[in-house]
């Protein structure tokens, strides 16, 4: 991490509190979502918001910012009382949030998606300016007059960032702003976070990973189950002790072993197409791609997104298939020209990133979910036509038993599901076909912690017992934990593939951004 | 302060409350407003809607009615369930009502078991190739089936016009438009001793049933509701979005033309120049109000059918307009959808928690 970030030294004891909040209390039918919860964010201050998912963090900083109404307790803002109806009061106030779900407009550019933010303002040349002095002052870098459906989810961010910093924040709440940035792009958002932070503005940053945590915040509250469960001082923590206090057991490493070298092994999945258009114009092309998975092994593929990725799982999947047979082989057979659900018969699974909507239908059940991509195993398609409903919920039930689903049923909706627990749940109807080769798309996105390590664990087995493994995540800290092979797709051109022990995350970053791809 | 929130859980009896709320306030409302008229509620009620049903002649009619409304429902509800939008299955009625009445008059004055299932079948596929035009359009060029099918159902109108008017004209028939009228083994019979309700309502009830199979059981009725849920999902799972679309809209249209050959067979007798008062419009309502569960669709069917009888009952009994039977059904949809909102959220009065 840079310096100017490590070298802060600003929170005392004596700052003013910004924001106070005494026995916040929110209810969802019978369940408490924050049961009697105390924060206090004083000006200046970067405060950690630490917990699994299911905690209670988004609907605490929901009520700080006027989404959600508490049920008890109150709060105040630079000394006066405070209690926002809505969020556009809460921006008046000078309240500020960036959602970890981007709520832009896709079809406008980005400029219209800040005016909108922004109220009574014209997306004209005035504002622009404005704009770009803003985003120079805190280095944040987006072309304005580019669509947002071009973007990558890191400009998307940077987008989202803008606009609420075009409204002059006092209190200023991110929500997992990294999940989605390179190592460089979490750098210098700390740097403008620093600078924020040094003009007095107070900082809610609400995070999976405890290493930035422990670097940028000054205090980090920790909440289980709605509650308060301690505040900290998270540069006094180890990353370990953070993890443990937040999921209130201790944590295993996972670490892919030593792998004997397989090297020589013959690979089971190859890849060698030439170029891969997407079905819409604006987004990126695929251009010679190679790569092979041997069996046993995982290969890792990081990249920002929006830099091909989508468009990569669907070529393996099969979701777009392609012309010729040869481009793609498993085990010496070409399945290039096959759809998804020829390739899947063959042996090869993937979950996509897009867990609701893609790999998963929301308001279908558990069980009826199942049959989506395991209808050809253990009998739930009975004479090819017919679906037996008990075959599909007894998978679903094996699924939710191996991989410690935490769900009320088979029948519950998936939607019902937290976003861990739903992707074990998704993971594990793929990993119990017993695939030859696997692809999976940003695994641990927005999910907690344990449900993370679970997840690693299971691909390491999984990897272990033979499978060919196709790991593509934006999180480096993964690939390097999980990987054997690792290479970086930047423009959709895929770089060299290195030996995962061999290479830095510094090294990693730059082949991300498209450094020595071409040499 | 009234507090509206999400349900944790739905139970299934929420529904029926929600049906029995949505009919209580349809019945309030018309009081006041037949009391605005000057005209005694209750009994006038009574006149409106019990009174129809209250011989075997009434229930016959509703039947009659309720019969081709039911079984377009229940092909439409497959059809919204899978996100295509077949508005056109009033045209795919006509024309399954013309070519079916076409091949009876072909074999008109022939006897044999083997006619009555032939004239159905002809029907079917007449309303099967008015449905396979929009699908083939939508799939080959991306054409808004909405517009297509729509647009088709004009066509079959005057389709119908001309070929009663012409081909089909009945020769002793004094040039009016009609055909002649259907001979014994092209009739299908009827279910009682008075009214017009025939054997197609027993078809209603088994396309019903069918419908419900093919939603809970076969795994093409699946994909069709997964690709009406989530494209993206349907496509990861493998399931093809241009079969949905030929399936939607060949059940739709089968469908509707096997309705349009049993109102002709069942209840009209000949070819007309205008063999329905819109039944393949309103059975998008239908379905809707059975919430796209075939099973339901029965219910919606016989209630939309009851309005129209009030209609009637109240122009001949109490001398208000034809227009009461649009108020009426107004009414009743307002209420039902209104009331739909209970069934996912419900209403808390007091302070907050």
């Amino acid at each position: 991490m840079t310096d100017s970030v490590k070298n802060r030294e600003r929170f005392s004891a004596s700052s003013k509190q910004c924001l106070g909040a005494r026995g916040l209390t929110k209810y969802f039918g019978d369940f408490a979502a924050n049961s009697a919860v105390d924060l206090s964010v004083d000006e200046g201050e970067i405060h950690a918001l630490l917990g699994e998912n299911g905690a209670g963090k988004s609907t605490l900083v929901k009520m700080i910012y006027g989404i959600l109404k508490p049920d008890f307790g109150d709060m105040d803002l630079n000394s006066e009382p405070y209690l926002p109806d809505s969020p556009s009061d809460a921006k008046r106030v000078g309240v500020g949030m960036v959602f970890q779900h981007f709520a832009v407009f896709n079809a406008l550019t980005v400029l219209e998606n800040i005016a909108l933010g922004l109220e009574g303002r014209f997306p004209g040349a005035e504002l622009a300016a404005e704009i770009t002095e803003l985003c120079e002052r805190y280095r944040l870098h987006v072309e304005l007059d580019r669509r947002v459906n071009d973007l990558g989810a890191g400009e998307r961010q940077r987008v989202e960032i803008i606009r609420v910093l075009m409204q002059d924040p006092r209190l200023l709440i991110l929500d997992e702003p990294t999940s989605v940035l390179t190592p460089q792009e979490t750098e210098q958002l700390f740097t403008t976070l620093g600078r924020l932070s040094d003009e007095g503005r107070s900082i809610i940053y609400i995070s999976h990973k405890l290493d930035e945590v422990r670097v940028l915040c000054d205090r980090a509250t920790l909440m289980r189950a709605g509650k308060i469960i301690d505040v900290v001082d998270p540069r006094q923590e180890s990353t370990r002790s953070l993890g443990e206090k937040m999921i209130g057991e201790r944590l295993k490493e996972t670490k892919r072993g030593k792998v004997k070298k397989s090297s020589n092994a013959k690979a089971r999945l190859t890849v060698r197409v030439g170029d891969v258009y997407p079905e819409s114009s604006s987004n990126v092309v695929l251009s010679d791609l190679y790569l092979t998975v041997a069996p046993g092994s995982i290969l890792g593929i990081s990249g920002v997104s929006g830099n091909g990725q989508d468009l990569l799982f669907d070529v393996l999947s099969g979701e777009i298939s392609l012309p010729n047979p040869d481009s793609i082989m498993l085990d010496d057979a070409p399945i290039g020209h096959m759809g998804v659900e020829q390739r899947r018969i063959r042996g090869l699974l993937g979950a996509p990133e897009n867990r609701l909507g893609h790999a998963a239908i929301p308001d279908l059940t558990l069980w009826e979910n199942i049959i989506l991509t395991a209808r050809h195993t253990r009998g739930i398609l009975k004479n090819k036509h017919l679906i037996s409903g008990p075959a599909a919920k007894g998978f679903a039930d094996e699924v939710i038993q191996t991989f410690d689903v935490r769900t009320s049923s088979v029948n519950a909706k998936a939607s019902s599901l937290s976003g861990g627990n739903l992707q074990k749940f998704l993971i594990g109807r793929e990993l119990l076909g017993r695939p030859k080769v696997f692809i999976v798309s940003n695994p641990t996105w927005g999910v907690d912690a344990k449900a993370q390590l679970f997840i690693h664990k299971m691909l390491i087995q999984m990897a272990d017992a033979g499978a060919s493994i196709i790991l593509i995540s934006q999180d480096i800290d993964e690939l390097l934990s999980v990987t054997d092979r690792v290479c970086a797709i930047c423009h959709g051109r895929l770089s060299r593939t290195f030996p995962t022990e061999e290479i830095t995350p510094d090294y990693l970053g730059a082949l991300m951004l498209g450094q020595d791809i071409e040499s | 302060m009234i507090f509206v929130e999400a349900r944790s859980e739905t139970h299934w009896y929420h529904e029926w409350v929600a049906v029995f709320v949505a009919l209580s306030l349809t019945v309030v409302t018309a009081s006041i407003l037949l009391a605005a008229m000057g005209l005694e509620p209750i009994s006038s009620l009574q006149r409106i809607f019990i009174k129809p049903l209250n011989s075997v002649y009434g229930v016959s009619e509703l039947i009659a009615k309720a019969t081709p409304l039911i079984t377009i429902g229940v092909a439409l509800a497959l059809g919204f369930r899978a996100g295509v939008w077949n508005i056109g299955a009033e045209g795919q009625l006509v024309m399954g009502g013309l070519c079916g009445g076409a091949v009876a008059l072909a074999f008109w004055g022939i006897d044999g078991f083997w006619v009555m299932p032939l004239v159905l079948l002809g029907g079917s596929l007449g309303g099967l190739l008015w449905g396979a035009i929009p699908a083939f359009l939508k799939v080959r060029f991306n054409a808004n089936e909405i517009l297509v099918s729509l647009m088709l159902t004009y066509v079959a109108i005057l389709l119908l016009s001309v070929m009663v008017h012409g081909p089909l004209r009945d020769p002793d028939g004094f040039n009016f438009p009609e055909s002649r009228l259907l001979h014994e083994a092209a009739t299908l019979p009827k279910l009682f001793s008075a009214g017009r309700g025939h054997l197609g309502f027993i078809f209603a009830i088994f396309f019903a049933l069918l419908g419900t199979w093919i939603v809970k059981r076969w795994h093409l009725g699946f994909e069709m509701r997964v690709t009406g849920l989530s494209l993206s999902a349907a496509r990861f799972a493998g399931y093809s979005r241009d079969r949905t679309v030929w399936m939607a809209l060949l059940i739709g249209g089968g469908v509707s033309g096997f309705a349009g050959v049993v109102e002709v067979t069942g209840n009209i007798g000949q070819l007309v120049p205008n063999i329905s008062p819109s039944y393949g419009f309103t059975a998008i309502i239908v379905a809707f109000l059975g919430r796209l569960h075939p099973m339901a669709v029965i219910p919606a069917g016989l209630l939309v059918a009851l309005s129209y009888l009030a209609g009637e009952a109240a122009q001949l009994s109490l001398g208000i307009p034809a227009a009461s039977t649009q108020v009426f059904q107004g009414l009743l949809l307002f209420f039902l959808l209104g009331t739909s909102l209970l069934v996912n959220y419900r209403v808390r009065f007091g302070r907050a928690t």
